[in-house]
């Protein structure tokens, strides 16, 4: 457990169910990036896409402080190109097939203790293990 | 409509302060992503933490909003209703966790790397949307 950081990511986490807890109380809207990046830019819901494109906004607003003043927070990917173009399109897949990621289901539906959140959270963090231990064991791809 | 200005502004405050805390936890680190999901090596606990935090806030967020008829901003809440489990649910549960294993990025922390302009983020949000438009196309029998 080197790289064990529990601090920052206790503190990281309350941050991320404040903002979860901003957009509900005010706008009673779920804080699933899956769910907004695609609505934002898919589908044409009448007043339902400058919400979601200010969110989207505001997501990658906040990564250019992190890469002006402390680039190491933001790594890329240590998988091979060709592996993050089928992850990008399993993900994509993915997540508009079981209505959400780790935000809408990880967070904001465990919050509310539902069925179908724990049930996608629990599938999707099992599978990811899986297919992590049988990278590293089939092809020796340690991350 | 001033609601829907209001709403707006929230959103990007919200947004920007979701993408904070992805950064401050590490979670904008594909590496230490993999890290937890790799639990037959050197693994790395503090996604857990991550989450644990962020749901032990909202819980009592979410709490909060049931005892109320209407958020704030707007004439209603907008809280998925409790449908069944179903085959569609955990196929793309088991999709999406495919493919969080093999490139380390789900969603959130790829859109906040975006700000980065780097090459892998890049191609993997690209093919995130594509595959989000695939799966949107309107399928015979739907």
């Amino acid at each position: 457990m080197s790289d064990f950081t529990p601090l920052s990511g206790l503190l990281g986490g309350a941050l991320i169910g404040l903002s979860a807890s901003l957009l509900l109380l005010g706008s009673g809207r779920i804080a699933g990036v899956s769910g907004i990046a695609a609505g934002a830019l898919f589908s044409p819901g009448e007043g339902q896409r400058a919400w979601r494109l200010a969110f989207l906004v505001g997501l990658v607003a906040a990564g250019v402080p992190f890469v002006l003043l402390a680039p190491a927070a933001i790594e890329a990917s240590p998988r091979p190109l060709g592996w993050l173009a089928v992850a990008g399109l399993l993900v994509g897949v993915g997540t508009r097939l079981g209505s959400g990621c780790t935000s809408g289901h990880g967070v904001c539906g465990v919050s509310r203790l539902s069925p179908r959140s724990l049930m996608a959270t629990a599938l999707f963090v099992g599978t990811a293990m899986l297919t992590v231990a049988a990278l590293r064991f089939g092809l020796g791809a340690a991350p | 409509m001033s609601g829907g200005r209001d709403r707006t502004l929230l959103a990007l405050g919200a947004g920007a302060l979701f993408g904070v805390g992805l950064g401050v936890s590490g979670m904008t680190r594909p590496a230490k992503v993999l890290g937890f999901l790799d639990v037959a090596g050197d693994w790395d606990p503090t996604l857990l933490c991550v989450m644990a935090a962020a749901v032990g806030v909202h819980f009592w967020a979410y709490r909060w909003a049931r005892g109320r008829s209407a958020p704030r901003l707007d004439e209603r809440f907008f809280v998925p209703a409790g449908s069944p489990i179903d085959a569609r649910l955990c196929a793309g549960a088991v999709l999406f966790g495919v493919g969080w294993g093999v490139g380390g990025y789900c969603p959130g922390p790829a859109i906040v790397s975006l700000a980065a302009l780097r090459g892998p983020v890049l191609v993997f949000v690209g093919c995130m949307l594509l595959g989000m438009l695939l799966a949107l196309l309107p399928r015979p029998g739907d």
